[in-house]
């Protein structure tokens, strides 16, 4: 195959050359390295603005009453911050990891569509443009909740509701064209002697995630599409004075918001699968039971959607059927958790920061997910509907979840992407205050949540105080030490120890063959898939 | 060129999956539709039913009580009641409730009325023969206007249902509905 590629006209006087110089290096680049570092630096930006959000939100809440905003505003950071987090943040920055490192893990010299990789970038800071220039119109930005539900999102909408729509549709095309590139390049690019079943991990979980995007983001368009013909062209799909069924949007809004969930945690499960052998010096524990447990994870993410709507009114039989399947995906879940488990079982264990992160992922997403199955059972989720359980639920799945893999991949690869070591006495200090943040921000609201305060509320009850005060100091040290993350990858890139082409010393996979820093070009020719390198 | 072809081929099929799944989406609001239906799940009842006094076979063995619950949406000003509250009949029996709206406003306006109706497996046993709800109301300032309901509960009830609720919320439909407002104005000139 690299023989056919190699003779294609053109591509050789490519190989030669280095990056352009300058801004037209970023606008034009078709190098899957340098698009991975535009997704990586751009989700970085996302985090800090939706942080700054969710600071606005723990300020106004540290004590009751109103302090610093008004409930119109509250409610647009609200909608704001789980938008650009969960769109801007935490899926580009995985498209970023998968960019960098899909081709180099199985050996290819870049994306499938290197153009298209281009595009389905830069089409993301015009949409998150727009969206945030909402903030600043008269009116507002929207501020009916990150799931729009409709008739909020419709009736009852600011009139920017409309560029909300066109940026949806925008991120949309984005994450599609972005898993079109990823599918083509990991099914048709692998290096021979790559074989599925010896694939990393990581590849394998976006593979699937992948799939997962091509499924669901065509359904969320179709959802803001018929929101669009509601607000604009007198149709009636989500008003019921016209015939329609409000019900019906959360309907089709979960169908794709369900999948949408795990598209941002199966790659984080790729990642931790990563590190883990590495640091425990031990192979993956049960490989193949992790990729069918990603794949059955994916299969049942699509027939769950109704437990975010048991409330709405359902048949009895359908409530216990999504009660039922919810609670299978522990199953596939336990799996995973277990096998991480078996891998760092009587390994060698070291502690460096991805290490540290690595774990930290495993247990506070396994109390995030404990948290899920109560929230499962139909008859209790009456009474957690809504709380500030819920809120703990996703964030303790989200933020020791997703962002924590995301910080432990940068650290662990980091070395490999520009050739420099971050301080590791910086990283763990980086480590603890997140950790300790975490927690002190987002255990509270287990509590308050299952004493009855609602989420989304810029005010509440005197009884809350002190959970939401501890909530509060959480998030700011949260928050904080993000901005320590920036400065020690800077310090990092900047003047960071000369990395060891391995890096790691119990680090496998291909990319780490690669000197330090990763070439501009990488597996022109094929490498050879040795089983060192590859899972056997 | 055979990996090139390969690629290709690979974004045709994820291609098709992308438009698979557009049409699915907008598949699923007359599926869901469909499901209501046949489930009762939104508490829809159906449409205008013929009313044969042959066909019927009055259960006099029990009755039913249903209740009626009038609401109007959000901004909605119109006063909208029944004439009772609730009201005991026999399955089969075809039994007429009269329910009112009082424009309170001094310009003309439109309102559509939208059933529900609980338990929704009820929902295939409710008829009604006439209904305000098959309509927009258009009313005048200060007008107010009589509405009779007919329904009949079909004799084949199940046993347990021992009573209904019928809920009717009324929604402001004047922006929507400009068509019946000039119909209006002709009418009066």
């Amino acid at each position: 195959m690299s023989e056919v590629i190699d003779t294609h006209a053109g591509h050789d006087d490519h190989e030669h050359h280095g990056p352009d110089k300058g801004l037209a290096r970023w606008l034009f680049t078709t190098n899957h390295k340098d698009i991975g570092t535009l997704y990586l630096w751009f989700s970085f930006a996302m985090f800090l603005i939706g942080g700054c959000m969710a600071l606005v939100i723990r300020a106004e809440l540290f004590q009751p009453g109103m302090q610093f905003v008004y409930p119109e505003f509250f409610n647009q950071m609200t909608t704001n911050h789980g938008l650009i987090m969960v769109f801007g943040a935490v899926m580009p920055a995985f498209v970023g990891l998968a960019n960098w490192l899909v081709p180099m893990m199985v050996g290819a010299p870049d994306m499938a569509l290197p153009r298209m990789n281009n595009l389905s970038f830069w089409i993301l800071p015009f949409a998150f443009g727009i969206m945030i220039s909402t903030l600043f119109m008269e009116g507002g930005g929207p501020n009916f909740g990150w799931t729009f539900y409709a008739p909020l999102s419709t009736t009852y909408a600011p009139d920017s509701v409309t560029y909300f729509i066109f940026a949806v549709h925008m991120m949309g095309a984005s994450s599609i064209m972005g898993s079109i590139n990823i599918i083509a390049t990991i099914l048709n690019m692998r290096a021979p002697g790559m074989t599925l079943m010896k694939m990393p991990l990581f590849v394998w979980t976006w593979l699937i995630t992948a799939y997962l995007l091509l499924a669901v983001m065509p359904v969320l368009a179709g959802a803001v599409t018929m929101m669009l013909f509601d607000i604009h062209f007198g149709t009636s799909f989500f008003n019921a004075a016209g015939g329609g069924d409000p019900v019906m949007f959360q309907h089709i809004f979960w169908f794709f918001g369900h999948p949408e969930v795990y598209i941002m945690i199966l790659p984080a499960f790729g990642i931790v699968s990563q590190i883990l052998p590495t640091f425990a010096r031990k192979p993956l524990f049960g490989y193949d039971s992790m990729v069918y447990a990603v794949a059955s994870i994916a299969f049942l993410s699509f027939i769950v959607w109704a437990h975010h709507m048991f409330t709405v009114g359902m048949p009895l039989a359908g409530q216990l059927f999504f009660m039922y399947a919810t609670m299978l995906i522990a199953i596939p879940t336990g799996v995973k958790v277990f096998n991480w488990i078996a891998t760092m079982w009587q390994g060698s264990m070291t502690f460096e920061t991805p290490m540290l992160f690595s774990i930290a992922f495993v247990v506070l997403f396994t109390i995030g997910g404990f948290s899920g199955l109560m929230l499962a059972i139909t008859p209790v989720d009456y009474q957690y509907h809504d709380t500030y359980f819920v809120v703990a639920h996703f964030h303790y799945v989200l933020v020791p979840g997703a962002i924590f893999s995301i910080i432990a991949a940068v650290y662990y690869w980091l070395p490999k992407w520009c050739g420099r070591v971050y301080d590791e006495r910086l990283g763990k200090l980086h480590f603890w205050l997140s950790f300790i943040g975490v927690n002190v921000t987002f255990f509270p609201q287990h509590f308050s949540g299952l004493a009855g305060m609602p989420r989304r509320v810029p005010d509440y009850a005197m009884q809350f105080a002190d959970f939401n005060m501890l909530s509060s100091i959480g998030a700011f040290i949260f928050g904080l030490s993000q901005v320590f993350f920036l400065y020690i990858v800077i310090k990092a890139i900047r003047s960071g120890q000369q990395a060891t082409d391995r890096v790691w010393e119990g680090a496998h996979g291909l990319e780490w063959t690669l000197p330090s820093p990763a070439p501009y070009h990488s597996f022109t020719h094929p490498p050879k898939v040795t089983d060192a390198e590859a899972h056997s | 060129m055979n990996a090139q072809k390969q690629t290709r081929r690979t974004v045709m099929k994820l291609g098709m999956l992308v438009l698979g799944m557009s049409c699915f989406a907008w598949a699923m609001v007359p599926l869901y539709n469909l499901l209501c239906e046949i489930t009762g799940l939104n508490g829809k009842t159906g449409g205008t039913y013929t009313y044969e006094p042959a066909k019927e076979v009055v259960d006099v063995s029990r009755s039913v009580q249903v209740n009626f619950l009038t609401n109007t949406n959000g901004n909605m000003p119109w006063e909208f009641w029944s004439e009772q509250g609730g009201v005991k009949v026999h399955p089969g029996q075809l039994h007429t409730v009269n329910f009112y709206v009082k424009n309170t406003t001094d310009r003309v306006m439109v309102g559509q009325a939208v059933p529900s109706l609980v338990p929704i497996l009820a929902t295939d046993y409710f008829h009604k023969t006439e209904c305000f709800c098959f309509e927009r109301q258009v009313l005048q300032p200060g007008e107010t206007m009589e509405m009779p309901m007919r329904f009949i509960v079909d004799a084949d009830l199940p046993g347990h249902v021992k009573s209904l609720n019928l809920s009717y919320a009324l929604f402001d439909v004047s922006d929507f509905a400009e068509a019946d407002l000039v119909k209006s104005a002709d009418g009066k000139s």
